[in-house]
C-alpha cells in the first residue's frame, strides 16, 4: 500500500511502468523541463545506458545534452563540479555504485562542499544517478551498498527509491534539488519488486501498487520517509531492495509490524522513526550493506538516543555480513528471510 | 625455503640485477649552486604558431622554451605580443603589488595575525600576465598560488586580507583556510585544498560553455607536483575528447613543499609534452617573463574561443620562498637555489624591459615599491579593524552550521543550538545567546 503523501501537481493518469522506464520518464521530464538539466556518464549516450536508463535521450534531447564520457569517474564528477559552477544541473550516471570510488574525492571534498566553503557563491545542483545493491550474481563490484561512505559526509543527500512511483518522484526531486544528491538505484528491483526467495519465479512491477507510476511530472520531497505498513508490533527501518524483503517477511510471521522506507537516507525523516518507534516499543533495521559501521549503525544510535524509555526490547540490526560481497555464495550473504526471520522472532518474545 | 631473490637471479645469470631508481635533486642545504645543465633556450628562438595548428604541430614548443625578453632585455621573437608601454607597467604595478601583499601577509603571519599564509613569489608573471590576457569574465580555476589573478582583477585586497585573518568581514565566514578565496563576481572559483582537483573542473565549466553555446573560455592552474595527480589525466582526457575550450596551466616551480620537481616526473620529459600525448597543444614558456607568459596565454586562449582547443602551458620558474608558512626550505635544497635561478626574477626583468625602452627609470620604480607598499599597508589596517584570528571579531556560531545544504536540516539546528548553549557555558557573564552582534559591537568577540 502507497501512502499517498507524494506531491502530485497534476491528477495525472498513471500506467504500469518499471524502474527503469521511470527514471528513464523522470529524465525526460526534466530534459525538457529544464534546458540546463544535462546527462552524461559511460554508455549513457547512444546505447542509452547499460541498463537502459537512458534510452532515447540522446536522440531526443542531442548529443550537447546527452553524451557518452571517458572511462573516467573522477573526470565525470569533476566535470559535473565545474558544469555546476557554470549554471548547469547535471545528472551524471556511475554505471555501478562499486566503480564511484574514483569519483570520491570530487563527490567529498568538491561538491559536498563546495556550497559551505564559498559561502553560496558556488553550489552543486548535481543528481549522482548509480545502480546499486546486490541480488543479481554481481559479485563483489556489481552488488555493493556503500550508502554508509556519503550519509557520513556533510553536505551530501543520499536517496533509494523502492518503487518505480518513488523513483520518478525521487529522481525529479534530486534533480531540482540545488543540492549534490547521490541517487542509488536498487538494480535487482529495477524490473519487479524481490521478496528475498530467489528460488521463486521474478514478479514484475505490472500488478504492484508502486508500479503504477503518473503521467508527467511530479515530485517527492527529498527528507520524507513512506509508511509502506501501518502497524503496531515493531517498527521496521528499511529503504531499497529490502523493503519487499521486509514486507515478505512480516506478512509471512503474520507480524503486525509497522515498515518505514525512509527513501532519502540523509537528511533522514526523523519525525517519522520517533513517531514510530514511540508507538511500537521495538524497532529493527535493515539493510544490505555489510554491518560494521553501516547506516544501520546511525539509525540504531538515532532511535537509542531518541526513543528509549519507549524501548521494550534491544533494537535489532539484519544486515549483510562484514566481507565483500561473495559471488557464489551469494544467498548465504544476503540478509534474507532465515535472518530477518529471526531477528522478528528475537523482538517478538521481549 | 626457497630464496626467490637468489633464485631469480640464478635463473638468468646474464643479466644485472634490477636497480629502482629514486630521484635526487643536485643540490641539497649547503651544496654549491650550478645550473649550467639546465638548458634555456634563448628569448625568440621558437616560432609562434598558427592558433589553428594540430596539437602534434607544438611538439618543438613543449621541449622548447618561449621567451620574449632577451639578455639585453629587448623583446625579440614572434611571440613579442607588442604590448603598449602602459599595459607593460600596469603588468609591472600588479606583479610589485602581489609582491607586496605577500610580504605583508607573511609578516601578519609571523605575528599571529593569522594561521597561515603563502607567498607566490617569483611567480608573480605567471599569474598577473595570464590574467592580462584573458577576458574579465573568463573563469580561472586556480590553485592556491595565484593571488596576482584576483589581483590584477581590481578584487579588492581588504576583502583578501579578511579572508586571511578570518575575520567578521570575511566573505567566507571565517570557515576556509586563510588563502583559499572564493571570488565569483571576479571569475575566480573557490580554491580547495584538494590538489589538482579544479582541473577537470575547470574542464566541465568549459565544456557547459560550450553546451550554452557561450563565447566565455575556462582556465585552470595547478603545480607540477600536483600534476601526477589522477584528476590531471582526468582533465587531459576529458579536455581532448570534447576539444573544451579551456587552457590548463601547470606552474613548474621545481619543489612541491620538499619534494624536486623528479618526483614528478620531470627527470624524464618537460610537463609541457605531454600535452601532445592527448592530443592537446602543449606550450612551454619562459614563467619568468611576464610577456611570454602574456603571449602564450593569449594565443591558448584564441585557439580556445575559435573552438581550436584546450592548450597546456608549463610556466617553467622557480619557488623563489618556503612553500608556506609553515616550511622551512633550508631544510631540503641550497639557499644558492635562489640566487643562481637562471631565468631571474619576474618583476626585475619586466621593469628593466620598461627601462630599457626609455618607459621607466630607477626612481618611478622606488616610487612604485613605495606605493604599492602603502596600498597593502593602508588596506591591511582596514581590515584589522574587521579583527583578527582568534581575537573576537568572528562571525556567529550559528554561521558555522549554515551553506551545508541550501536549508538547515533539523540535525545541524540541533547541533547550532547545542554549539550556542556550549558558548554559554563556557562564558556565563558574556551576552547570552543570540546576542552576538551586541557583543561584537563592544568588541569582546566570543
Amino acid at each position: 500500500m502507497i501512502e499517498e503523501e507524494a506531491v502530485s501537481l497534476h491528477e495525472s493518469p498513471a500506467r504500469a511502468m518499471n524502474m527503469i522506464e521511470a527514471i528513464n520518464d523522470a529524465l525526460g521530464i526534466m530534459m525538457g523541463h529544464d534546458p540546463d538539466v544535462v546527462v552524461f556518464g559511460e554508455d549513457v549516450g547512444y546505447f542509452g545506458g547499460v541498463f537502459r536508463a537512458t534510452a532515447g535521450l540522446q536522440a531526443k534531447y542531442g548529443k550537447t545534452r546527452v553524451f557518452d564520457t571517458p572511462i573516467n569517474e573522477c573526470g565525470i564528477i569533476g566535470a559535473a563540479v565545474g558544469m555546476a559552477a557554470y549554471g548547469l544541473r547535471p545528472v551524471p550516471e556511475i554505471q555501478f555504485t562499486d566503480y564511484i570510488y574514483p569519483g570520491l574525492d570530487q563527490l567529498i571534498s568538491e561538491a559536498a562542499r563546495l556550497r559551505y566553503r564559498s559561502a553560496g557563491e558556488f553550489t552543486a545542483p548535481i543528481t549522482v544517478r548509480s545502480p546499486f545493491g546486490g541480488g543479481i550474481f554481481g559479485g563483489q563490484t556489481h552488488s555493493q551498498s556503500p550508502e554508509a561512505l556519503f550519509t557520513h559526509v556533510s553536505g551530501l543527500k543520499t536517496v533509494i527509491p523502492s518503487t518505480p512511483h518513488d523513483a520518478k518522484g525521487l529522481l525529479i526531486a534530486a534533480i531540482e534539488d540545488n543540492d549534490p544528491v547521490i541517487f542509488f538505484e536498487p538494480k535487482r528491483i529495477y524490473n519487479g519488486p524481490f521478496d528475498g526467495y530467489y528460488d521463486h519465479p521474478s514478479k514484475t512491477w505490472k500488478n504492484h501498487p508502486g508500479g503504477q507510476v503518473p503521467e508527467g511530472y511530479y515530485s517527492i520531497p527529498l527528507g520524507k520517509a513512506r509508511k509502506v505498513r501501518e502497524g503496531q508490533a515493531m517498527t521496521v527501518l528499511v529503504y531499497g531492495t529490502m523493503v519487499h524483503v521486509a514486507e515478505a517477511v512480516l506478512a509471512e510471521k503474520g507480524v503486525d509490524a509497522e515498515i518505514l522506507d525512509l527513501r532519502t537516507l540523509w537528511p533522514l525523516d526523523i519525525e517519522a522513526v520517533e513517531k514510530s518507534v514511540e508507538k511500537t516499543g521495538k524497532c529493527l533495521v535493515i539493510h544490505e550493506a555489510t554491518r560494521t559501521s553501516g547506516f544501520g549503525a546511525e539509525l540504531v544510535s538515532l532511535v537509542q538516543e531518541r526513543c528509549f524509555y519507549h524501548l521494550e526490547a534491544p533494537i535489532e540490526r539484519v544486515t549483510g555480513f562484514d566481507t565483500p560481497y561473495p559471488h557464489s555464495l551469494e544467498w548465504a550473504y544476503f540478509p534474507g528471510p532465515v535472518r530477518i526471520g529471526e531477528a522478528v522472532d528475537r523482538l517478538m518474545k521481549e | 625455503m626457497v630464496d626467490h631473490k637468489a633464485s631469480g637471479s640464478m635463473a638468468r645469470g646474464n643479466l644485472p640485477p634490477l636497480e629502482m631508481h629514486v630521484p635526487e635533486p643536485r643540490f641539497r642545504p649547503g651544496d654549491p649552486v650550478d645550473y649550467s645543465w639546465l638548458d634555456i633556450p634563448p628569448a625568440g628562438a621558437l616560432p609562434r604558431f598558427d592558433e589553428a595548428c594540430e596539437a602534434r604541430d607544438t611538439l618543438p614548443a613543449t621541449m622548447g622554451m618561449i621567451r620574449v625578453l632577451d639578455e639585453e632585455h629587448a623583446a625579440v621573437g614572434p611571440w613579442d605580443p607588442r604590448l603598449d608601454a602602459e599595459t607593460l607597467r600596469r603588468i609591472l604595478r600588479t606583479m610589485a603589488l602581489t609582491r607586496a601583499f605577500d610580504d605583508r601577509m607573511y609578516r601578519g603571519q609571523r605575528q599571529g595575525k593569522t594561521s597561515f599564509y603563502m607567498k607566490c613569489t617569483g611567480e608573480e608573471a605567471v599569474s598577473v600576465a595570464h590574467a592580462f590576457a584573458l577576458a574579465g569574465d573568463d573563469m580561472v580555476f586556480p590553485s592556491y598560488r595565484q593571488q596576482g589573478i584576483l589581483i590584477a582583477r581590481d578584487y579588492p585586497l581588504v576583502e583578501m586580507v579578511n579572508q586571511i585573518y578570518s575575520n567578521r568581514a570575511d566573505r567566507l565566514k571565517g570557515r576556509q583556510l586563510p588563502i583559499m578565496y572564493s571570488a565569483r563576481d571576479y571569475g575566480f572559483f573557490t580554491i580547495s585544498g584538494n590538489l589538482a582537483t579544479q582541473f577537470p573542473q575547470a574542464v566541465g565549466w568549459a565544456m557547459a560553455s560550450a553546451i550554452k553555446g557561450d563565447t566565455r573560455i575556462a582556465t585552470s592552474f595547478v603545480g607540477e607536483g600536483s600534476s601526477a595527480e589522477g584528476d590531471f589525466h582526468a582533465a587531459m582526457t576529458f579536455a581532448a575528447v570534447y576539444n573544451a575550450p579551456v587552457v590548463l596551466n601547470v606552474v613548474n616551480n621545481q619543489w612541491a613543499i620538499s619534494s624536486f620537481s623528479g618526483f614528478a616526473g620531470a627527470e624524464r620529459s618537460t610537463f609541457a609534452a605531454r600535452a601532445v600525448g592527448y592530443g592537446i597543444a602543449g606550450l612551454r614558456v619562459d614563467g619568468n617573463d611576464a610577456l611570454a607568459v602574456y603571449a602564450a596565454t593569449q594565443w591558448a586562449a584564441n585557439r580556445a574561443r575559435a573552438n581550436k582547443g584546450p592548450t597546456l602551458i608549463e610556466h617553467f620558474t622557480y619557488r623563489a620562498e618556503g612553500h608556506s608558512t609553515s616550511d622551512d626550505p633550508g631544510a631540503y635544497r641550497s639557499a644558492h637555489e635562489r640566487e643562481e635561478w637562471p631565468l631571474g626574477d619576474p618583476v626585475m626583468r619586466l621593469a628593466r624591459h620598461l627601462i630599457a625602452l626609455g618607459e621607466w627609470d630607477d626612481e618611478r620604480h622606488a616610487a612604485m615599491d613605495r606605493e604599492v607598499a602603502e596600498e597593502v599597508r593602508a588596506a591591511a589596517k582596514e581590515a584589522e579593524k574587521n579583527g583578527i584570528l582568534g581575537h573576537g571579531f568572528h562571525h556567529p556560531f550559528h554561521t558555522m552550521f549554515e551553506d551545508v545544504f541550501e536549508e538547515l536540516p533539523w540535525n545541524l539546528r540541533e547541533q547550532a543550538e547545542q554549539a550556542i548553549r556550549e558558548r554559554a557555558t563556557k562564558w556565563p557573564d558574556r551576552a547570552p545567546p543570540g546576542t552576538e552582534e551586541k557583543a561584537r559591537e563592544r568588541g569582546e568577540g566570543a
